[in-house]
Order: structure tokens, then C-alpha cells, then sequence
């Protein structure tokens, strides 16, 4: 929002003065799918302010969202422009395939997954090893060069894609798997491998990666470090803070930080590796190789899909099912019906209870190793919850299929539908809050707006809010409005409820203004701190997380 | 009218299946398994016959060993009335031939009308008991039915094949036999209610004993192994190379 409104200033003053295309080195949104509003504010200023929030002085709007914009969204002049210089020694560094220069595949690197946040960095850098990532960031150190590091560009948040134009360092050629102890399960990477890949490799070796989100087949293991991903079965396997066992990472001047022990304990001075676990995001150093421990892939899966009349309802399956499920318990997703319609709609599956008009369904999976004792387990806990009257109708799956078509359901969410030709735009939010409070904002906000849909992690206390805008045909001041009564209302209700405004997606450069709504000012300020010492140039991911 | 249909339970359609390591066969200890994707489907024909008013009964029909139990409570669970399980010994010996034998004796004492099974298993693909169980019937069989229904006055059905040269249409006595294809129709999900009351059902036991059939079997699996790994392509460089190629090594002209 606040992008916007400083975007549209400075887009309509060119306009009236020179007529100029935007500079291309400012922050640009996809443009292609706001052309309309560019046509239309070629127009005079006053004309903007008519179409407009009418009744309310367009200035007045931007100056409670711009200030905070204004010094988010300008390039920070420090930076050096590359030069051919700059380009002649990278390529020295990274050989003449991991340089890329080619305009489409810049288009594709310096666009986000949701298509909502474009860069326009003019090299892209493909590293091979550690060592090139040394060199390369000891280099753009020493010259304060902007890098983005990336991996497989799935973040939500746009925090894996340049702002203007830093330099992108994308980790994907350094994709190999250095080893796997199959006593222990535990698997040492480099950072560019792709999640679902590492999957099937344990997969083979009885093993199974900790770590399940919908992204799984672009993702790579770097990008989700640095995000603390949390995914669909954090509520068995716990999040990543537990899993990894050692990190080697690349500071902002060059040295490698070898943190790679695959010691299951270590208390050997303060455990800096959590640092680059989550939070860092790629601001405090590149995260190049991994080390994991696995679990067992156990064979016993079962997969029931629920449907419940009210919220207080699906509180409760989460007790009864942490009661009666207890170890076996592997994932608990609830997703609502509005969510649910729309994904039917969109994505072509089958809606797995047909004649069920309930408002919320859930997502129930067990894993165990035991598939006689887990099918017992469950038997008990659905007649339980029946009789209970806490589900009103339900299904569980009989075989492989219909386990990955339920799964299918609540993943497509990421799958299918961010590319939105399908539902016009989407405001994505993710949010902790405290289960009992939970949906109390998806039906505030659904009073104040239209559509509203609510699905996530239950079992976490994690929602994923999505609010989507019906078409691109409405006039630009649709826009203002709707996002004025979004945000910072439900940061607001967040902070006030004690919740997170990012749960698992992380600040990225989306939320990076928003992260005093979860943390105290000394605790922000202890984090700038840190930033300067691990960072004093800035070059890391610049304009993210910390404002 | 009483339908009978036969289930069988096979390794998930869905899972990787590995050979043993002395190449007696396929490894299924440890994983998933699940009834037949077309004893599925066969299951959901005899349901919507039922709900359309045409049957009155859906009898559900496993071999094998304990086991077989689950697959039967899937069907029961789908919405069938009643199982029928026949213990073996264990479930690898039971060939079609032997299968079509215990069916004849089962169809004799349950005289249903119409008995339903999928076109073929999918561990072995042997697309043989549905025309071997009609041959010692003597009854009249469709096999690969896309599309079922059974006349007004409940004494034959119009069934339309799928055959190579596209949709055949044929309209059979009852009692008869229908083999179901992938396209019938698609099997509902078995929801909670119904799966607590499948619990409820009764699964009748026997054995080939007091069906007066001997299971043996003419056939005896030598060897299992995987078919050859598919090859890598070959980028070529230019159009006289792909022709080259072509010609010399794939010789295709």
C-alpha cells in the first residue's frame, strides 16, 4: 500500500511533467497487470485525487502509509552500480556458465512466486561452491555491491527477489548431497537442493526430510533454513530450529563459517547457527550446506478430511485428537469453506464431501509404523469425536489416492492458485495467534470486506489469511479502500492478541515495516545491532526484514 | 436382485513397488496396500445399481488371508451390505483359474443375479477371472464395461464395451458377469458415518474345504525382475547427425 501511493506520486508528477516511463531502477510492481492504472494516471493530478477515496485528500492517505514507504522504497545511493569491471570479475569467480546476463531469465529471477514484487537486478550469479560464494562476497563486499541470495524463489514475502538492482546470487547449482549416515539419518547438503529431491532420496533409504510445505518442488533446503519454513507437519516433526544440526555459512566479507557438525548434541559456546536459522532471512549471511537429522519414513499413513459446524468444534478435534491420537498424530490443517470452494473451483479436484455444507473442514493425518494399531487409533477417535458430535461428516481415505487428493486440496492454495489469472489479486497474511482467538479475525474481517478465506495451520495456531480483490477492472481507488481496511488492522489485532504477524513466511520485504507489531523496540534495536556487526556494509538483502 | 462383487486387495495403486531381493516376486510387507482401483469401481457400479433401485443387495467378495478383511471393510464401507471372506492360506498362490473356481461355488450357493468384478488386478494384470468365472457359469460376460444398466424389468442389462475399435454395445441375459474399465465410473470417497456402520456388518468366513474346491495352480512364477532402465536421450548436434542416428542406431528407415 505504501509502495503504491509513493509509486503513484512520483508516476503522476513525472507524467505531468516529462511524460517519462518510470525510472527503471526504482521498485516497480508488475507492471503488466497495472498498466490500466498507469493509462489512467497519465492523467492530471487532480483527476487522481477525484478518482481517488473520494471525500478523503489523496496526500492525506499517502502521508499516513508514505513515510515509512518513502525511505523503503528509494535506492539506497551507497550501492555501487555494477560496472563491466564488476561483471569481468564475477565472471572470473563463477565461470562463464554461472554468469547470466540473458533478459528472460533476469525477468524470471527478478519476479516473486505470487508475481507481486519485480526487481530489476542486471546479473544474475550462479555459484558452484562455497568458495565462489566467498569470492563473491567478499568482492561485492569490498565494492558495497547489493546481493539477493536465492534459492528456489517460492518466499511469499518478497524477500528472494532484488528491490532494485542488486546483484541476485542464486545457490541452485550447488545442488549435490555430500553425505547420508543410515544409522543415524542424518543428511549433509549443499543449500541448493531442491526439497522434494532430498525427499525422494531418503525416501529410497527409509528416511523421510522433516520438513513438507506445498513449495516442496521448487523450494531448496538454503531458502527454507533462512526462513524457518514451517510447513505442514511442524506439529510432529517441530520446526526447523530442532532438525538442523549444522550450518556452513558465507558472511557478508567472505568467510565461510563452517558450523557443519552433525552432532546431535553440541553445547559448546553460544549456538550461532540459530542465528541464520530463521529471522535472518539472508540478511545476516548465505546459508551453503546443511546438515539434517531425518526421521524414519514410517509406512502406516492415514488421512481423514472432517467437516465441523463451527470454529469452537474444530478447537476441540485439536484437543481430542492430540488425546487420542497422540504420537501417531502427523498433521492437523483446517481450511474453510469459502477457502475450500475456491480451490474446488480453481483447481479441479473433487470436493471430498459432496454433501456436507459445513463452514470448516479439517485436515487429520496419522503417521506411524504400526498400520493395524494407527487404523485402531483412528477408528477410536472418529467414533469418539462422532458421538461427541464434533464432526458432522467426514471421510477417510482409503487408499494412496485419495491421500494425496485431500492433500492436493489444501495444498493447491500454493500451488494453483497464486498465479491468480484465477482469483484476481490476494492479500496474503500469516499469522500466529492463539487458537482460541484464531478465526475471531476472519470474521471481523469478513464483515468489513468481501472475500475473506481462511485456512492454515491449526495445529500450530498458524491462519493463513487470504483476501482477494475479484478483478482487475475495478477502478484504482477499489484498491486504496481495500487495503486501508486490511492493513494495519489486522498487524493491530494481531499485536493486540499477542500473535505474530509473520508465523512462517517470514518479513521478507512485504512485512519488513511491520515487525514492532511482534517485537519490542530494544529487541528490534539488538537486532540492527547484530546486522551491523555480521553486515556493516549492508550489502545482504538489502530493504528487508528490518526497515 | 442380489449383485456380488469380487475385490481383490493389491499393493496401493499409487506406491513404488520394489522386487524382493531373491526375485520371488514384488516386496509387500511394508507397504501400503489397497483394494484393486477397478474392484473399486466395481464396487461403486453395484452401489449406484442398488441406489437406483435395481438390486437389493451388494454382497462383497475377498480371497486370501487375514487381511482380506480390510479390503472388505472398505467395500462394506463404501456402502455394500455384507462380505463374504474366503481364507487361504496365504494370498500369493490364488490364480485366477482358482479364483474363478471359489466364485462359481460361491455364486452357486448366493445365486445373486449379476456379479460384478474389476477388468483386472493390478499386481498382475491378468484380466482372466471375470471370462473364466462366466465360462464355468456358463453365463453371458461383458468385460470392460464403460457404461452399465440394468433393464426395467430386471432380466438383462445393456452394457457398452470399450474395445479397440471404440465403444461396443451389447445387451445380455441375466444372470450374467461384468468385468468394470477405468471409465464406468468414479468410486466415492467412504465417508464417517458409513465407515461406522461397516464396523457393524457381518463378513461371513469359509474355506475352499466347504466350497469343495482345490486350490492348486498349473502356474509357477520363476522370476521377478524390473524391466531395463529407460536410457538417457542424446542432445545431437545437427540435422544430419538425428538422421544418422536414426538410421544407424535406432534404424528406424
Amino acid at each position: 500500500m505504501n509502495k503504491r501511493c509513493t509509486l503513484l506520486t512520483r508516476l503522476s508528477i513525472r507524467a505531468r511533467s516529462t511524460g517519462d516511463e518510470e525510472n527503471s531502477s526504482s521498485t516497480t510492481l508488475d507492471t503488466s497487470r497495472y498498466t490500466f492504472f498507469f493509462h489512467e494516471f497519465s492523467l492530471s493530478f487532480q483527476n487522481l485525487i477525484a478518482r481517488v477515496s473520494p471525500g478523503k485528500k489523496w496526500l492525506e492517505n499517502c502521508r499516513a502509509y508514505s513515510v515509512p514507504a518513502s525511505s523503503k522504497v528509494v535506492r539506497d545511493e551507497r550501492f555501487a552500480t555494477l560496472d563491466d569491471q564488476d561483471i569481468k570479475h564475477f565472471s572470473g569467480i563463477v565461470g562463464s556458465k554461472g554468469l547470466v546476463v540473458d533478459k528472460d531469465e533476469l525477468e524470471v529471477a527478478n519476479t516473486d512466486w505470487m508475481r507481486k514484487f519485480k526487481g530489476s537486478a542486471q546479473l544474475l550469479l550462479r555459484p558452484q561452491s562455497s568458495n565462489q560464494v566467498a569470492e563473491i562476497l567478499k568482492y561485492s563486499s569490498s565494492r558495497r555491491i547489493a546481493v539477493v541470495p536465492q534459492g528456489g524463489n517460492t518466499g511469499l514475502v518478497g524477500g528472494s527477489v532484488p528491490v532494485f538492482d542488486e546483484v541476485i546470487v542464486n545457490l541452485g547449482a550447488m545442488n549435490s548431497i555430500i553425505s547420508f549416515d543410515e544409522v543415524s539419518g542424518i543428511l549433509i547438503c549443499e543449500a541448493g537442493c531442491i526439497l522434494e529431491t532430498l525427499d525422494k532420496f531418503l525416501a529410497d533409504k527409509g528416511f523421510m526430510f522433516p520438513l513438507d510445505l506445498g513449495a516442496k518442488g521448487s523450494c531448496q533446503i538454503g531458502g527454507n533454513v533462512s526462513t524457518n519454513a514451517g510447513g505442514l507437519r511442524l506439529i510432529r516433526y517441530g520446526s526447523l530450529h530442532g532438525n538442523i544440526l549444522g550450518l556452513e555459512v558465507v558472511l557478508s566479507d567472505g568467510t565461510i563459517l563452517d558450523m557443519l557438525s552433525s552432532l546431535r548434541k553440541d553445547n559448546t559456546g553460544y549456538d550461532l547457527k540459530q542465528l541464520f536459522i530463521a529471522g535472518a532471512e539472508g540478511t545476516l549471511g548465505v546459508v551453503t550446506k546443511v546438515a539434517v537429522l531425518t526421521p524414519q519414513k514410517l509406512p502406516s499413513v492415514n488421512v481423514g478430511f472432517l467437516a465441523c459446524t463451527d470454529y469452537t468444534s474444530c478447537q476441540k478435534m485439536l484437543l481430542e485428537a492430540r488425546k487420542h491420537l497422540g504420537e501417531v498424530l502427523s498433521a492437523f490443517e483446517f481450511i474453510d469453506s469459502f477457502a475450500l470452494d475456491m480451490v474446488l473451483k480453481h483447481s479441479g479436484d473433487r470436493h471430498p464431501l459432496p454433501d456436507a455444507k459445513e463452514k470448516f473442514y479439517l485436515l487429520i493425518e496419522t503417521t506411524g509404523s504400526n498400520q493395524s494399531h494407527d487404523k485402531e487409533k483412528l477408528d477410536n477417535f472418529v467414533e469418539t469425536v462422532l458421538t461427541q458430535g464434533l464432526v458432522v461428516d467426514g471421510t477417510i481415505a482409503q487408499d494412496n489416492t485419495q491421500i494425496s487428493n485431500f492433500w492436493h486440496i489444501r495444498e493447491a492454495w500454493f500451488l494453483q492458485l497464486p498465479p491468480l489469472g484465477k482469483a484476481g489479486a490476494v492479500y496474503k497474511y500469516d499469522l500466529s495467534i492463539p487458537i482460541k482467538d484464531l478465526y475471531n479475525l476472519v470474521e471481523i474481517l469478513r464483515e468489513r470486506l468481501a472475500t475473506v478465506v481462511a485456512y492454515g495451520h491449526l495445529g500450530d495456531g498458524n491462519l493463513h489469511l487470504n483476501i482477494s480483490a475479484p478483478d482487475y477492472d475495478e477502478k484504482a481507488s477499489f484498491f486504496f479502500q481495500l487495503l486501508a481496511k486490511i492493513e494495519p488492522f489486522v498487524y493491530e489485532w494481531t499485536a493486540a492478541h499477542k500473535g505474530s504477524v509473520s508465523a512462517e513466511h517470514g518479513l521478507g520485504f512485504m512485512k519488513a515495516h511491520a515487525i514492532h507489531y511482534s517485537r519490542s523496540p530494544e529487541t528490534v534495536e539488538l537486532m540492527r545491532k547484530m546486522k551491523a556487526m555480521l553486515d556493516p556494509n549492508g550489502i545482504l538483502n538489502p530493504y528487508k526484514v528490518i526497515a | 436382485m442380489k449383485v456380488m462383487v469380487a475385490v481383490k486387495r493389491v499393493v496401493d495403486y499409487a506406491v513404488k513397488v520394489r522386487i524382493k531381493a531373491d526375485k520371488s516376486g514384488v516386496e509387500t510387507s511394508n507397504t501400503k496396500m489397497s483394494m484393486n482401483p477397478f474392484c473399486e469401481i466395481a464396487v461403486e457400479e453395484a452401489l449406484r445399481i442398488k441406489e437406483a433401485g435395481r438390486a437389493s443387495e451388494v454382497v462383497v467378495v475377498s480371497m486370501g488371508g487375514e487381511q482380506c478383511v480390510e479390503t472388505i471393510r472398505t467395500g462394506l464401507a463404501m456402502g455394500a451390505d455384507r462380505g463374504l471372506h474366503v481364507i487361504t492360506q496365504d494370498s500369493s498362490s490364488l490364480f485366477p483359474l482358482a479364483v474363478a473356481k471359489l466364485l462359481q461355488a460361491l455364486v452357486s450357493s448366493e445365486q445373486p443375479r449379476l456379479l460384478l468384478l474389476g477388468k483386472q488386478a493390478i499386481d498382475d494384470d491378468c484380466n482372466q477371472t471375470g471370462q473364466m468365472v462366466a465360462g464355468l457359469l456358463g453365463w453371458p460376460q461383458a468385460t470392460f464395461a464403460s457404461k452399465v444398466s440394468i433393464s426395467d424389468d430386471k432380466e438383462s442389462v445393456c452394457v457398452e464395451r470399450e474395445v479397440d475399435g471404440g465403444i461396443e454395445t451389447i445387451q445380455l441375459q441375466l444372470p450374467a458377469v461384468v468385468t468394470a474399465d477405468l471409465r464406468l465410473n468414479t468410486p466415492r470417497y467412504a465417508t464417517l458415518p458409513n465407515i461406522m456402520k461397516a464396523k457393524k456388518k457381518s463378513i461371513q468366513r469359509v474355506t475352499p474345504e466347504e466350497l469343495n474346491v482345490v486350490i492348486g495352480s498349473d502356474l509357477e512364477v520363476l522370476e521377478v525382475t524390473e524391466p531395463p532402465k529407460r536410457k538417457a536421450g542424446v542432445m545431437v548436434a545437427s540435422v544430419d547427425e538425428l538422421l544418422d542416428k536414426l538410421k544407424n542406431e535406432a534404424r528406424v528407415f
